[in-house]
Formats: structure tokens, C-alpha cells, sequence
């Protein structure tokens, strides 16, 4: 593999890691509050429809992030009903806002365009497109770095540019901010939150909804800056791949980005060749989509140090003495 | 004392729930601009109005009893066993395996091997999330959907790369020889004289399942093993307490939820597809979930339930072909079905409670 | 005169068709320690949670400090000046103890400003009161008398003027208890006002200067402490007199039923917590084990009973048990027979009809079943005469154990293990939130049990119950056996020093 070829792979890597991403620590914030998310792929999937729709109508990509953002928070909403207010399982609920968005894009997508649950497909401002970052043309033509700045750094979508950003800010936000210590709080031991004199409620609703954001941008990336308009099951698995990229980084979020980044190059790896042939053993492509999922099950089974979820997690909070 | 009877339990509140997402799936009918009563009657019709739909109906609801009996034996353990689609594709290569390389005489043999194969690879593909749970704690819910996509690449990679005849552009198998051919309703019914339609793909396997559901009652309510897999669903600390192995439940609760899973196979493979194809399982597994919701867990309700949910299959293919209105319309109810009988069970619950409560004071 | 630090009016609390608190009226006097005091399920910790804003009272009046006072949540109450000490902590395990105090009561957005300020507060609250915590420690790396302190100091970081605390020394030892009366009084002069809610009467004579009377319910006396004694406040709490003592014939010990030699048991978290005991219990006689709850009884009876493993040598008439853990059916089958310490999360699965948990742990049995199936007509059969026998309330063996009360519960457990005519009985805290009807009949049956010549291995919390069962007491402290009594020949103090750790003989 040359040189190009290697920057190529990275930076379709980068490009692949960030739906991950975002989804990632939308779940982390869910998550770290007590309550599972096995629905951020019902939500990104939403929001890819309803961006793609409304930037198409529109033709203003932002407005369709909003719509995207707006639709995914809807269905956060309906996961926090069910888990936070009617005190519901929470997978089952995440299942079910999973099913619905599935159900859901493809019957209001053939309703608005009638074109097999699909959006027609978006060009000029209905789309977001790469941003030129400076001095990327000047330092284009510079051996090895040029070619890294240039292609890999330089001419992402500023959704890109955002989850990456987000990583540190999480990071920020959660342990370092008296917000943040109450969502860790509460994902921990609600009744100690409780009896804090915070609302348990409040507190999970909040990281529900910003879970809900961040899927939101997450689904809108997929269909108005990976790709030019929505199609059916367009996020193929990606809010699970997410999921399992948090469980790979014990809910952590510079992990996350370590965790989104391998499954980002493996999905790289995975689109550009068949099969991968590594000194006579051919590796089938099959594997390599396979390969998070089962790295995954070897992170849960705790084999390589033992993922512990936050102690709160996936139990509504009934006060008792 | 109960805060309400338990016919409220068992049957109103399934019917409540299944009453909001019909009016809830009739609003979104009206949105899309169509007939939400014309629609019902189109279902009605298409799936119930004649041998050729309720051939589709029961044909669909032979696969829901089995996923839905494979969740409600996990749940009784108190087991999520989300991962039924990928043990039921992987039944359905078992079931291709036997009838590809083994010369069955007859389809009675075939099926017997059949369905031994198909519980076979369907319990082995619960068998790790199951030894996870129950010796290293991982939870199953997590695992087992790993294993929905692990499932998904390694049968993408059976039928494409090992399974697929030379020269195939299908990733599927070859198809089953004739002699392993189940009959179908219309061949099992004309002996007595019914004239069932025999274009529908219902089969003998409906037989199976329905034995199945009477197994799984049996297994539940009546057997020791079933009393201890109740009592370790109910309570942990109490089955280590009685000399219940949390170990042996964990395990063999989802091994049978497997089989349960896997044995769908000789349905869609075996009886209906007659070769194993990519996608065979068109969501089952999941559609399971809701059926065991539904049914309460019981296996009596799954049965209900696998056919009201066969009938919604086959009404959403009919309304798709004759309307607007895409197949998708299903898997919305479906989703809606699920919130409501699972997820925002208190919802309902909470109010009908309070009804009772109070009915109870005035009587008393 | 001066108002009440707290005056409750007329407090009345349902949960569903349960009246938890009937119309309860206090005061409680600024400065002082008033004590609660009531038995198991008297409504004492619903009065102190609903003051505390963490129930919301059906009708009735807060006052504080004279003027009437809304307490809707926990936050009102935090406000209104009134910290509590729950009594299972409340604090997020994986958090520093820092973190833990300033959690809910942060000066900012950032955490820092917090930080630094709680840290000093710590160290000022620590000299005033002799309260020491080390502000860094994560709260699962200390003790539970370490986490009780964390507790008061979040509530006195909070600036609370009444301090609450449910049932404080229930994981203490007695010389801990005796720590946090020390403090509790430092608090009190400093002007502070104390409720202490426990079911101890030493507690209440020793800590308090006035106390309160609470049964089923209904707040039934206020007394000045000083004016009053023990016999007086047990007969309020209970309704009657009681009869503490068993009638009993002296004991006619036989042969050596269990021996144990050098038992060893960790817990969940693998921290030892039977640390290389010997016992002995004969047939025909009722060894009670007395100890703060916590001190390894509870891992001994799990041993025993074969629901943990363990090391060590226990023999049981002279043949070895297997200390391997999830093996309750075999120690069953060799005739130990089990009534555990929390019958609703061990002893009987609540979602199961009554006939279904006559046969818990015996299901194998070929009385309750044939082959692969169990024999429901057997059960339920079998169910109606234990109904009888033992005057189980309500007569209805569908009924699911959920719908009877603790003491028909208790005596569904107690019906089932003893009716099989074990060798050994274990039984574990026997008569817990059980009524005073209840406690004596199950009472008799343990003792004809030992009567007929069966041995029985008691653990109870209760010295009183102790005292009135045991022909002999070892007491236990922290996983070891501190010595063994003989119940004529000794008393509550001695007892007391010995639960306490304090040495036996010699001391």
C-alpha cells in the first residue's frame, strides 16, 4: 500500500468515524445518566431522513440539520417517557423507538417523494461540503506533510471538525463542570442526586434530550455530508456499532474516540477491498464487518479488563428508604 | 392483596395497548391521505377473506410463534433475548447443511434431522452470549445483538464465498431436493376434502409450532425445570437460597430460547424457500419480541399473538400492493406495539390501577 | 417559651391500600435529641422521609421554628435548615468523599470554586466535632463507619440546624455507636437539633432526652427520658405486655450434629468476612449466634445453607459438607433445612402462588413430583394442611406469599422447613418485621423442634430474642467467634462487650 493510497484509507476513516462518533457520545451522555440507549440507530436514522427531506425542500442544509436534530429529539423524548417518567425497560423502549424510525422514514419518505423511501438526492446548499482549512492549498505540494494536512486534515465538513471537537468538550463538561458531576452522579446512585436535593428527572431528561442532539447531527452528517440524500436503513447498523463502541471504551469519552476511530478504519478498510490478504492468509471482507461487534464481545466478556457500566444504568429510579 | 384482577392483567392491558397503536397507525394512515377503515378492510380481506391469505397469514405466524417462544422462555428466566434473529439465520444453516448433504429418503426423516439441526445451530449461536452472562456477567441483551450481526457477516460469507453453486449470481444455496419437500396447507387439506389455495406458502411446520407452543406450556408450568426457571426469573437470590444454579438456568434457559429461535428455519428455509437465501429471516427475530409482549409470555398469548401479527404481515403486503400505503406501515405498528405493551406498560397500567382501586372502595 | 425546631401536625401517609403514618402530631424541641422509637414497620421512617421532602404526606402540617413550612422535595428541606442520615447510605460509591459532600450543593457551574471551599469546610467541620474523613478517599474504599460521617458532613456542610438519622447504629459496632453518640452530643450543644429513629431501647435511654412512642402507625406517646424506662417504652411499642422469655424445659443436648473447624467465607466483593471459625451444635439444643448485623452471620448461614462457598472443614453427623456454593439441593437432601434472614428476597419467591412455595428447594422431592413434572394436586394438598397446622392468615393457598402479611409469610417459610424434621435448622433473623402473635408461635415451633431432639443453629440480631431461645450463645465480631455463654450465666453487658470486640475471659 503506497503512501496516497494510506491517506485515502485514513481519511474515508475520518469521514467514516464520525456518525460513530457523535452517535458514541450521544450514548455517553444517555448512558452516564442511567439510562440505556439501544435506540441511537432509530435516532440517526430519523434525523438522516428528516435533514435530507427538509434540505431538499429547502434547500438549506441547516434547516435541515434542525429538522434532524428536532426529529431525533422528538423520539429521545419518547425514550425518556417511557424510561425516566413511566419508569419502562429501557431496552425494550430503545427497540421500539428503533423500530419506529425504521417504519416510520421509509412510510413519510414515499408519502413526500414517492420514490421508494427515499429522498431525491441533494446538491449545492442542501448539502454540507468541505471546508478548505487555511494555508491547505499552499502546503499542498509539501512532501508527507502536505499530503496529511491537505487530504487527510484539511476539506471535511464542519460536522467533522464538531464530533471531534465534542470529544475533548465531553470530557470537559463531564468532569469538570457541576453538571457533569451530577449526571455521573445520577447514572451512579439516583438516590444520592435525590436526596441531594436534584431532580433525578430533570437531570436524565437533560442528558436524553443532548443524547438526542447529538444523534441528531449524527443522522444529518450521514445523509447531507457522507452522502447526497436519504435512502432506506441507510445508517446499516451504525447507532449498534456506536453502542459498542462506547461499551469498548467504558463509557469514557477520549476511549470513544480511540474505540470510534478503529471501527471507523475498519468500516475503511472494509469499503475499499474484498478481502485483505495478509501473508497468505486471506482475511474475507466479512470479518472486517463482523470485527467490531466481536471485539465488543470480548471487551463485555472481560477478557481485556472489564467493562463495568455505570452502576444505575437501565434501572428506573424508584425512591426508597 | 393484587391492585387488579388478573383477567385486567392478562387481557385488558394487551388490549388497550394493542387498541392505542391501531389508532395511533389509523392517524398516521389519515396523514398519508388514505382511509384508515378502508385500509383495515383491505387487510382484512387480503389476509383473512380467502385460503390464499390466510395461507400467507399462518405461514407468517408459523415463524412468530417460534421467535415469539424463544423470547418468552428467556423471559421467564428473566432473560432479553433480543438476538433471536441471528439464532434463527443460523438455524436456517443448519437446516440447509442437513438437506443439502444429506439423501433423505422422505420428507419425515428430512424433517425430523431438519428440526434437530435447526435447534442445533440456533441454541450453539445462544450458547456464548448465554456462557457469557452466566459465567462472566456480560449482559445478554448486549451480546446477543453482536451476535445479530456476527450471524449476519458469517452468513454473508457462507452464501457468498462457500454455499453458493458455481456460476450463481444469488448468494443462496442450491435448492433442496424434491424428497425433502414439506407439504404445504393445500396438500395436507385436501385429504379431507378442503380445498386450501396452493399458491400460499403455509406449511406443515405450522403443525411443529403449534406443538411447540404446547411444549413450552408444558415446559413453563408443569415441569420442575420450568418451576425453577420461573423461580430464578423472579427472584436471584431466592433460587441460590432454594439450590437453584443461576449457572444452569442462565444456560439452559437461552439454549432452549436458541433452539426455539433456530427451529423457525424449517418454516422459511425448509418449507417455504426450499434453499437458504440471504435475509431469510426478514426481521422474525425481532418481530418475536413483540409477540411475546403481546402474548404476556404466555405461550397460549404467543400463539394469539404470532397470528394477529401474521395477519398484520400479510394485510401490510396486500395494503402495499394496492395502495400507497408501503409495507413499512408494519413495522410502525409493530414498533408501536412494543412501546406500548413493553416499554410504556406503567402507562397504561398506572391509570387502569387506580380504576380498579377504586371500584374495589366503592364495592367495599 | 420557645417554638418547636419541628412541630408536625396531624401527618397522615397511605402507599396504595397500606396507612404507613395515621394523623401523627410532634414537637420536637431546638437543642435537644428526641428519639423514635417503634418496631419494624411502625411508620417511623415514612414521618422522617416525608420531613425530609422525600415522601409527600397525604394531609397535615410542617412547622419549622414556629412557621408553617412546605416541604415538597428534598431540596425545600435542605433549605428549611434539616439534613438526614439515611439508613442505607446515600452516596455515589465511585466518588471521592469531596465529591460526594459538594454533590447538589455546588457554589458554581465549574466544580473547582466547590472544591476548594469544601475541602477547608471539611477540615473546620473535622476539628469542631472530631468528625475526621479524608477528603480524598473514594467512598468504596471505607468503612461503613467512615460513610455514616460522610453523611452527617454533607448535611452540616449543607448548614443544617436538624440533623435526622434513621436507624444509625444498625451497621455499627457498639464501640462506632458509641463514637457517633459522642458526636451526635458535640452537635447538640452547639446548638443543633437531633432525631434519632431506631428500634433499640438501650439507644434511646443512653442518647436521648426525649422520646417518642410510634406503633402501627400512629405516634401513641411522647415521654421525657429521664422519666422513663424500658419496660414502660416496650410495652407502648408493642401494645401489651410482653412475654420475652419462652417457656422452655432445660436442654438435653446429644450428640454432635454439626461441626465446624476453621470455616472461612468472603463475600460478593471477596472481602473475608468469616475469618476461621469453630462451633459446635449438639442435637437437642438451640445454639444462638448474637453480633451487630454485619459481623460474618449473615455469610455463615449462606455457607451453611449452600448458597456461598467457603473453606474450612463443617461436618454434619460426622460426614463432610461441601463448601462449594450453589448446592442448597444437596445440603438439603444430607438434612439441613434452611429458614433464612430476608424471606421475601430468599425464603419465597413473592410473584408465586402460596402452594407453589411450599415446595421451594424441596421441588425435587418425589412428594411434589413425577419424573420431569411436578405434582401441583400434591402441592396444593400438601399446602392446605400446612394452612391448618400452622393457622396461616388468609386460608387461601393461591394466594401469591406477596398478599400475606410478615408474619404469615414467615410462617409459610417456617411451616415448610420445619415439617421436614430436619437434623439441623438454620434460622436466620426469624422473627423480622414479624407481629408479636407471629414471634411467639414461631418461637414454639423452633423450640419443639429442638425438643424433639433436632439441633438448630440461630442467628438473630435481637438479644432479647437470643436470650429467650438460646441454651447457648456465641457471639460474633468481625468474622471470629468471641466466646461462648451460657444464657443464665451471663447478660446484655457482657454480651454487649463481647459484640463489641472487646475479649471474653480475661476482659
Amino acid at each position: 500500500m503506497d503512501f496516497l493510497t494510506l491517506i485515502q484509507v485514513l481519511d474515508s476513516t475520518i469521514r467514516l468515524t464520525t456518525p460513530l462518533l457523535l452517535a458514541c457520545l450521544a450514548g455517553l451522555y444517555s448512558e452516564r445518566a442511567g439510562i440505556f440507549d439501544i435506540g441511537l440507530e432509530g435516532k440517526m436514522l430519523a434525523a438522516a431522513f428528516f435533514s435530507a427531506a427538509v434540505a431538499y425542500v429547502s434547500g438549506s442544509v441547516w434547516l435541515g440539520l434542525g429538522a434532524g436534530i428536532v426529529s431525533s429529539v422528538v423520539l429521545s423524548g419518547l425514550h425518556g417517557l417511557a424510561s425516566i417518567t413511566f419508569r419502562g425497560n429501557q431496552l425494550i423502549s430503545g427497540l421500539a423507538v428503533t423500530m419506529l424510525a425504521q417504519g416510520f422514514t421509509v412510510l413519510v419518505a414515499q408519502d413526500w417523494f414517492s420514490q421508494g423511501g427515499r429522498t431525491p438526492s441533494l446538491s449545492g446548499g442542501a448539502r454540507f461540503t468541505g471546508i478548505t482549512l487555511p494555508f491547505a492549498d499552499t502546503l499542498a505540494p509539501v512532501p508527507f506533510i502536505g499530503p496529511i494536512y491537505a487530504e487527510l486534515i484539511s476539506g471535511h465538513s464542519i460536522l467533522v471538525y464538531l464530533a471531534f471537537a465534542l470529544v475533548p468538550l465531553t470530557w470537559w463538561v463531564l468532569f469538570r463542570t457541576r453538571f457533569g458531576l451530577r449526571l455521573r452522579a445520577v447514572g451512579e446512585n439516583p438516590a444520592a442526586v435525590d436526596t441531594a436535593g436534584v431532580s433525578v428527572t430533570g437531570l436524565r431528561f437533560s442528558a436524553v434530550i443532548i443524547c438526542g442532539v447529538l444523534c441528531g447531527i449524527a443522522g444529518a452528517y450521514l445523509s447531507t455530508a457522507l452522502q447526497a440524500g436519504f435512502v432506506k436503513e441507510m445508517t446499516a447498523g451504525r447507532g449498534y456499532i456506536a453502542l459498542a463502541a462506547l461499551i469498548f471504551a467504558k463509557w469514557r469519552p477520549w476511549h470513544a474516540l480511540w474505540a470510534c476511530l478503529l471501527f471507523g478504519l475498519l468500516q475503511a478498510i472494509a469499503l475499499r477491498y474484498q478481502s485483505i490478504n495478509l501473508g497468505g492468509i486471506v482475511i474475507p471482507v466479512q470479518v472486517m464487518d463482523a470485527l467490531p461487534y466481536i471485539l465488543t464481545v470480548v471487551i463485555l466478556a472481560g477478557f481485556v479488563g472489564k467493562a463495568i457500566p455505570p452502576r444505575a444504568g437501565g434501572e428506573p429510579y424508584v425512591k426508597e428508604r | 392483596m393484587d391492585k387488579m384482577p388478573r383477567w385486567a392483567d392478562v387481557v385488558l392491558i394487551p388490549l388497550i395497548s394493542i387498541l392505542l397503536a391501531a389508532v395511533l397507525s389509523a392517524l398516521v394512515i389519515l396523514a398519508i391521505g388514505e382511509n384508515p377503515i378502508a385500509a383495515l378492510k383491505l387487510m382484512v380481506q387480503g389476509s383473512l377473506g380467502s385460503t390464499y391469505g390466510w395461507g400467507y397469514t399462518l405461514y407468517y405466524a408459523t415463524s412468530f410463534m417460534f421467535t415469539g417462544l424463544a423470547v418468552a422462555v428467556a423471559y421467564h428466566a428473566r432473560m432479553f433475548n433480543i438476538g433471536g434473529e441471528g439464532q434463527a439465520m443460523v438455524g436456517g444453516l443448519g437446516v440447509a447443511l442437513v438437506l443439502l448433504f444429506i439423501p433423505f429418503p422422505h420428507w419425515t426423516l428430512a424433517l425430523v434431522v431438519a428440526i434437530a439441526a435447526a435447534a442445533l445451530f440456533g441454541a450453539a449461536w445462544a450458547a456464548i452470549p448465554a456462557y457469557l452472562q452466566a459465567a462472566r456477567g456480560s449482559h445478554v441483551v448486549i451480546t446477543t445483538i453482536m451476535f445479530n450481526f456476527i450471524a449476519a457477516a458469517f452468513l454473508n460469507y457462507m452464501l457468498v464465498n462457500t454455499l453458493r453453486p458455481q456460476g450463481a449470481m444469488d448468494p443462496a444455496t442450491e435448492r433442496f431436493s424434491p424428497n425433502v419437500h414439506l407439504p404445504t396447507l393445500h396438500e395436507m387439506l385436501v385429504p379431507f376434502g378442503i380445498n386450501f389455495s396452493k399458491a400460499a406458502p403455509a406449511n406443515f411446520s405450522l403443525v411443529v409450532a403449534i406443538i411447540a407452543c404446547v411444549l413450552v406450556w408444558v415446559l413453563i408450568w408443569r415441569t420442575k425445570l420450568g418451576y425453577e426457571i420461573r423461580a430464578y426469573g423472579h427472584s436471584e437470590s431466592g433460587a441460590l437460597y432454594a439450590g437453584i444454579s443461576p449457572f444452569k438456568i442462565i444456560m439452559i434457559a437461552m439454549l432452549i430460547s436458541g433452539a426455539l429461535a433456530g427451529c423457525m428455519a424449517i418454516n422459511n428455509v425448509m418449507g417455504e424457500a426450499e434453499r437458504l437465501v440471504l435475509n431469510a429471516t426478514e426481521n422474525a427475530g425481532f418481530i418475536g419480541i413483540a409477540v411475546a409482549l403481546m402474548g404476556r409470555n404466555h405461550p397460549f398469548g404467543v400463539f394469539l399473538a404470532a397470528i394477529l401479527f401474521g395477519f398484520l404481515y400479510q394485510g401490510g403486503a396486500e395494503l402495499a400492493l394496492w395502495t400507497s400505503i408501503p409495507r413499512e406501515l408494519i413495522t410502525v405498528i409493530q414498533a408501536l406495539v412494543i412501546l406500548f405493551t413493553g416499554a410504556l406498560d406503567n402507562m397504561v397500567r398506572m391509570p387502569l390501577e387506580k380504576l380498579f382501586l377504586a371500584m374495589r372502595r366503592r364495592g367495599a | 417559651m420557645t417554638d418547636p425546631a419541628i412541630e408536625l401536625k396531624g401527618i397522615s401517609k397511605s402507599f396504595g391500600p397500606v396507612q404507613a403514618n395515621k394523623d401523627i402530631s410532634i414537637r420536637v424541641m431546638p437543642g435537644t435529641i428526641h428519639g423514635i422509637i417503634g418496631e419494624n414497620g411502625a411508620g417511623k421512617s415514612t414521618l422522617m422521609s416525608i420531613l425530609y421532602g422525600f415522601y409527600k404526606a397525604d394531609s397535615g402540617e410542617i412547622w419549622i421554628d414556629g412557621s408553617e413550612t412546605q416541604i415538597p422535595d428534598s431540596q425545600a428541606a435542605i433549605a428549611a435548615g434539616i439534613g438526614m442520615v439515611f439508613q442505607h447510605f446515600k452516596l455515589v460509591e465511585n466518588f471521592t468523599v469531596l465529591e460526594n459532600v459538594i454533590l447538589g450543593a455546588e457554589d458554581s457551574g465549574l466544580l473547582k470554586p466547590s472544591l476548594t471551599r469544601a475541602r477547608k469546610a471539611l477540615l473546620d467541620l473535622a476539628q469542631e466535632y472530631g468528625l475526621n474523613v479524608d477528603p480524598d478517599a473514594r467512598i468504596d474504599e471505607i468503612g461503613v463507619g467512615m460513610q455514616q460521617r460522610v453523611e452527617i458532613l454533607k448535611a452540616l456542610y449543607r448548614e443544617a440546624q436538624i440533623l435526622i438519622l434513621d436507624e444509625p447504629t444498625g451497621v455499627l459496632t457498639p464501640a462506632e455507636a458509641d463514637q457517633l453518640f459522642r458526636i451526635l452530643h458535640r452537635l447538640r450543644e452547639e446548638g443543633k437539633t437531633i432525631i434519632l429513629i431506631t428500634h433499640k431501647l438501650r439507644e434511646i435511654m443512653e442518647a436521648t432526652d426525649q422520646v417518642s412512642v410510634m406503633r402501627r402507625g400512629e405516634m401513641v406517646a411522647t415521654r421525657t427520658t429521664s422519666q422513663t424506662n424500658p419496660e414502660e417504652l416496650a410495652e407502648l411499642m408493642v401494645g401489651r405486655k410482653v412475654l420475652l422469655r419462652v417457656d422452655k424445659v432445660p436442654a438435653q443436648p446429644g450428640a454432635k450434629i454439626l461441626e465446624i473447624k476453621g470455616l472461612r467465607v468472603r463475600d460478593d466483593k471477596g472481602v473475608e468476612r468469616v475469618k476461621g471459625i469453630d462451633l459446635n451444635v449438639r442435637a437437642g439444643e438451640i445454639l444462638g449466634i448474637a453480633g451487630v448485623a454485619g459481623n460474618g452471620q449473615s455469610e455463615l448461614m449462606e455457607v451453611l445453607g449452600g448458597m456461598r462457598a467457603g473453606s474450612g472443614e463443617v461436618l454434619l453427623n460426622g460426614q463432610p459438607l461441601e463448601l462449594i456454593g450453589a448446592n442448597g439441593r444437596a445440603i438439603r437432601d444430607k438434612g439441613i433445612a434452611h429458614v433464612p434472614e430476608d424471606r421475601q428476597r430468599e425464603g419465597l419467591i413473592m410473584d408465586f402462588h402460596a402452594w407453589e412455595n411450599v415446595a421451594f428447594g424441596y421441588h425435587h422431592d418425589e412428594k411434589y413430583s413425577r419424573g420431569l413434572l411436578m405434582d401441583n394436586a400434591a402441592l396444593r394438598a400438601d399446602t392446605e394442611a400446612k394452612i391448618e397446622k400452622f393457622g396461616i392468615r388468609p386460608p387461601n393457598g393461591w394466594l401469591s406469599a406477596k398478599n400475606f402479611s410478615g408474619g404469615n409469610q414467615q410462617k409459610i417459610v417456617v411451616a415448610r422447613e420445619i415439617e421436614r424434621n430436619p437434623d439441623l435448622l438454620l434460622v436466620g433473623q426469624p422473627t423480622r418485621g414479624v407481629d408479636i402473635g407471629a414471634i411467639e408461635f414461631i418461637h414454639k415451633q423452633i423450640v419443639a423442634l429442638r425438643d424433639a431432639g433436632k439441633a438448630v443453629l440461630l442467628v438473630s440480631v435481637e438479644l432479647e430474642e437470643i436470650f429467650s431461645l438460646s441454651d447457648r450463645i456465641a457471639v460474633m465480631f468481625d468474622g471470629h467467634i468471641m466466646g461462648e455463654r451460657l444464657p443464665d450465666r451471663t447478660d446484655e453487658k457482657e454480651l454487649g462487650l463481647l459484640m463489641a470486640g472487646v475479649a471474653g475471659e480475661a476482659a
